[in-house]
């Protein structure tokens, strides 16, 4: 096989810390020296370029594609359509419903349409505009609303799957019924609530290099999520045997859910195959809002009833939640959208709607939160004016409802193990607050507007706002979810060294730390090899959902006891006592403590190497019975949920509407915090996205086009924009999970947007009933 | 010193005269035949194969292109190579010496400061030509000197702890330099 010249096994590095010890990335090295190959840096010298021709409309019939012009283009090699792809013609996480290149309709602006290898980017950029498309241009279906209607047009006039109740231009309806909703309350407050399209925005473009293989098949080098979920659909539309195909994680420039779809993977190697040359692809970052899912954008409608004293009588929503021209993981998105339509509380009677729509709006899919996002900025903006309506003051009304372990969720699903939803809000508030605004100073970097020298202070109100939010953990559903590593003790060099490898892709947020500590911390060793992901080892599942840490590194740990017992088998066979030894500091240790042997000395020349799976506890689907009376959308359908609470400080120009958050305070629970540096880092990140949903990100999509593909008008927040921040970190183990741990990565995005525009409500006193929050929202103009 | 002789490969078709230009790069003069309207960044990335010089953005907003031109950040993606020539370049390779990191290298990897490590090339040239300038910096001059380098990991907590490390640990060292000066 080639291997590109500047491909360098990442994260091989060793570092040092066991489970729970505060420690470094073993790739921090190479990315301070900037030696760390991202995907965008790989290079062979033979290497062609290649570039996509999308579509400029939302909506269009392709009556014919004339390649001869481009094809003839000095310096081109291949230039390919739909007739080009030999296998399967459609791909999709859930449902293959997305053209490899258009057949005979496009149906998202910036749609793929064609693939031009040359042998510099420009020339093969230069010969894709020459490529002629006739197209038929149609009225694009852009509302989702209206796109619920019957009388609708279609966006796939003939669905190639719907395995999902739903209909016409709905994708999935999930339906949740428990108790009786149509009960009366002392206090019904309603409201309607809008979340807009916002991006990943991970800084690293999509890109990747495919290099055609000598057995006819194809090696690609992908920063991506999920290798094997790759690799199924790349072979898929090759044609090739899965064997034939095989996939290595290149350096990952952020993900946060953007990396679960294939963007140009199969492309790459279509190419790759056509010219029989290296292909190699980077997006601009324009084509990268082109390239991949956003997180859906949501219209929402809720009515709470409660009694005086604020309990929760019955809660009502429906979520419409636009799903763009394809499928991607929306099913699943709707699902979790439902689930936590009412938030961590206690109640009884609930009715809930998740709708999810084909559009012609750019697809949407994953982004970390996943369905729990929009929901949250719902019911949390709910709760804020329910506590108005009864006069009680928002953090008590929530601790009044919060869940605790033994609840109930919606679907009837007992939430089983610590829900400290009360203790996180109780932390947040009993945090010391910031100093009050200065009244006295004038330095501008401390007012909102900054040195744009908008205020002197006038008009400048600080408000303080809450939120508490969660989600789950893992794939849901029935899903079988499950990762493989293998882990293998020799010596090297008289030293002891466990090798752990797995498919599972390291996207920055620090999991190949975490398999190292858990070698160490297993097999007693202090030396650890991290082995490069790819395929030649079973699937570690994705990159996503929080659940990498629990099923990778519970596949890890599996791995290192089959190996501790290998050890333990070999000392016993020959004749050493090791009922209830371990192994430390390379030396199996009896259970009394007393070292009974030298691991490295045992081993000698010989190798252990365990392969193991671990599967997370099985799921429910929810029940899907539309017909019969009673209770449905009802399952253990979660593996395991996560809770974070957030208090936002803000200071807010109301004349203007402006805003400086001042400081944000966040508690989580995270069961066990294994690596507590990545933990902290990832609660930090995490709250800044959803500032940004809160304040500033959207994607701006007007007659089904995106306006504002570029990051001078994508706005993400920077380093000003984001306020000191104060970390509060529970510990309260999960018993089912390995080492007790709790999915750390999505929850600190899900609270901290409700929790901002709770900020502005206080200091505004308008209702703020859409994310993010303009200047016009917040003076009223 | 070095020559190194990079050949950037003209416009294959376009007939655009090409311009020679001499720059040091990480202490090293390079020189290279480049169409004029070739960008800095990438004569860095395909020229040189320095692609320690990320480009995220090509606007100008993310600055992960960040390097640093006669000691001045500039944003390699939004400078094209000519505006370079008879300058001085240093890049994130030219941090490290030969033995050790960088005290800004340290810190940013023993503070946390990365996660995909993307952004981090330009955070830390930022960051360098601050503390050259100011050896002492409050926080807030920390977030204003960065304000134009964009994280999407981190929430920036941890980049501001970097940066302080480092100061600190560099300004035993600049004080020696002055008193033995």
């Amino acid at each position: 096989m080639s291997v590109p010249t500047t491909q360098r096994p990442t994260g091989t590095e060793t570092a040092t810390g066991r489970l729970g010890d505060i420690t470094l990335l073993p790739d921090g090295i190479p990315k301070v020296t900037g030696d760390f190959a991202y995907s965008s840096d790989l290079w062979m010298d033979d290497m062609l370029w290649g570039v996509t021709l999308r579509s400029p409309h939302p909506r269009a019939r392709v009556r014919s594609i004339d390649i001869g012009a481009a094809l003839a283009t000095a310096g081109v090699t291949a230039v390919l359509t739909h007739e080009d792809v030999p296998g399967s013609k459609y791909y999709g996480l859930e449902i293959a419903d997305q053209p490899v290149l258009a057949v005979d309709e496009v149906r998202y602006t910036g749609e793929p349409v064609a693939i031009v290898a040359a042998d510099h980017p420009e020339t093969a950029r230069r010969a894709a505009a020459k490529i002629v498309v006739d197209y038929e241009v149609l009225d694009p279906i852009t509302d989702s609303r209206a796109a619920m209607s019957p009388d609708s047009p279609l966006v796939h006039a003939t669905p190639t799957q719907d395995h999902y109740p739903g209909g016409g231009n709905i994708l999935r309806h999930v339906r949740i019924r428990r108790g009786d909703p149509t009960l009366t309350a002392d206090v019904v407050v309603t409201g309607e609530y809008d979340v807009g399209m916002q991006d990943q925005a991970f800084l690293g473009p999509e890109s990747g290099l495919a290099v055609p293989a000598e057995d006819g098949g194809v090696d690609l080098f992908i920063a991506t999520q999920w290798l094997h979920v790759d690799q199924r659909q790349v072979a898929e539309s090759l044609g090739l045997p899965e064997d034939k195909v095989r996939l290595s994680l290149a350096g990952v420039g952020g993900a946060f859910g953007a990396r679960e779809d294939v963007s140009m993977q199969i492309h790459a190697c279509l190419l790759a195959l056509r010219t029989n040359k290296p292909i190699k692809m980077v997006y601009s970052r324009e084509e990268s809002f082109y390239g991949h899912v956003h997180r859906h954008p949501a219209t929402m409608r809720y009515e709470h009833g409660a009694n005086r004293d604020g309990t929760l009588v019955y809660v009502k929503c429906e979520v419409v939640l636009d799903g763009g021209a394809y499928a991607s993981s929306s099913p699943a998105v709707v699902s979790n959208a439902a689930s936590f339509a009412v938030g961590p509380y206690n109640c009884d009677n609930v009715l809930i709607d998740g709708y999810i729509l084909y559009t012609n709006n750019p697809p949407c899919g994953a982004m970390r939160g996943f369905g729990a996002v929009q929901v949250c900025f719902g019911h949390e903006s709910q709760m804020d004016k329910l506590a108005a309506a009864l006069g009680i003051d928002p953090v008590e009304l929530r601790i009044h409802n919060a869940m605790a372990e033994g609840s109930l969720m919606p679907t009837g699903q007992v939430v089983e193990g610590a829900a400290p939803v009360a203790e996180l809000l109780r932390r947040v508030k009993d945090a010391p607050l910031p100093a009050a605004a200065p009244t006295d100073s004038y330095d501008l970097r401390a007012l909102p507007g900054g040195v744009s020298n908008t205020t002197h202070g006038e008009g400048v109100r600080r408000g303080v706002g809450y939120a508490v939010g969660f989600k789950n953990v893992g794939y849901s559903e029935g899903f079988d979810d499950f990762s493989t590593a293998r882990v293998r003790l020799e010596v090297v060099g008289g030293e002891l060294v466990a090798t752990v490898h797995t498919a599972a892709a390291e996207v920055g947020q620090g999991l190949i730390t975490v398999m190292a500590q858990i070698a160490r911390t297993e097999l007693g060793v202090e030396q650890v090899i991290n082995q490069p992901a790819d395929t030649s080892i079973g699937t570690a599942g994705s990159t996503s959902a929080s659940r990498q840490t629990y099923c990778t590194g519970g596949a890890v740990q599996a791995a290192c006891e089959a190996v501790r017992d290998g050890i333990l088998a070999m000392a016993s066979a020959r004749g050493l006592s090791v009922e209830g030894a371990a192994l430390r500091d390379g030396k199996i240790v009896a259970a009394d403590g007393a070292a009974v042997a030298s691991v490295a000395d045992l081993l000698g020349e010989e190798i252990v190497e365990e392969t193991r799976e671990f599967h997370h506890r099985p799921t429910e689907p929810l029940t899907r019975d539309l017909g019969a009376p009673g209770d449905i959308g009802q399952g253990a359908a979660h593996l395991q949920f996560a809770f974070a609470a957030h208090r936002v400080v803000a200071d807010v120009d109301v004349e203007l509407g402006l805003v400086r958050l001042v400081e944000v305070t966040t508690a989580q629970d995270v069961g066990k915090a294994l690596n507590p540096l990545s933990v902290v880092g990832q609660i930090q990140g995490g709250t800044t996205q959803g500032i940004g949903l809160a304040l500033m990100e959207e994607i701006q999509v007007k007659d089904g086009k995106i306006r504002n593909p570029s990051f001078t008008d994508y706005l993400i927040p920077t380093i000003l924009d984001t306020p000191p921040m104060q970390v509060q970190v529970l510990e309260l183990g999960d018993p089912h999970a390995p080492y007790g741990l709790r999915g750390v990565g999505e929850p600190p995005t899900i609270s901290s947007t409700p929790a901002v525009v709770s900020a502005l409500r206080a200091a505004t006193g308008r209702p703020l009933t859409r994310v993010p929050v303009r200047p016009e929202h917040i003076t009223g103009t | 010193m070095t020559t190194l002789y990079e050949e950037i490969r003209p416009e294959p078709h376009g007939g655009i005269p090409v311009r020679r230009v001499t720059i040091t790069v990480n202490g090293e003069k390079r020189v290279a035949e480049v169409e004029p309207r070739l960008l800095l960044a990438h004569l860095l990335r395909q020229g040189f194969k320095l692609t320690g010089t990320h480009t995220g953005c090509d606007t100008t907003n993310c600055g992960a292109c960040t390097v640093l031109v006669d000691g001045v950040p500039a944003k390699s993606c939004t400078m094209l190579a000519v505006q370079a020539d008879g300058h001085e370049v240093m890049t994130v390779e030219g941090l490290a010496s030969a033995s050790e990191l960088h005290p800004i290298q340290e810190g940013f990897k023993d503070e946390h400061g990365l996660q995909c490590g993307f952004c981090t090339p330009g955070m830390m040239l930022t960051a360098k030509a601050l503390l050259d300038e100011n050896p002492d910096p409050t926080e807030d001059e920390v977030r204003w000197a960065l304000s134009g380098n964009l994280c999407r990991c981190t929430g920036y907590q941890n980049i501001v702890k970097s940066v302080l490390w480092a100061a600190a640990k560099m300004r035993p060292a600049a004080a020696a330099d002055q008193d033995g000066s």
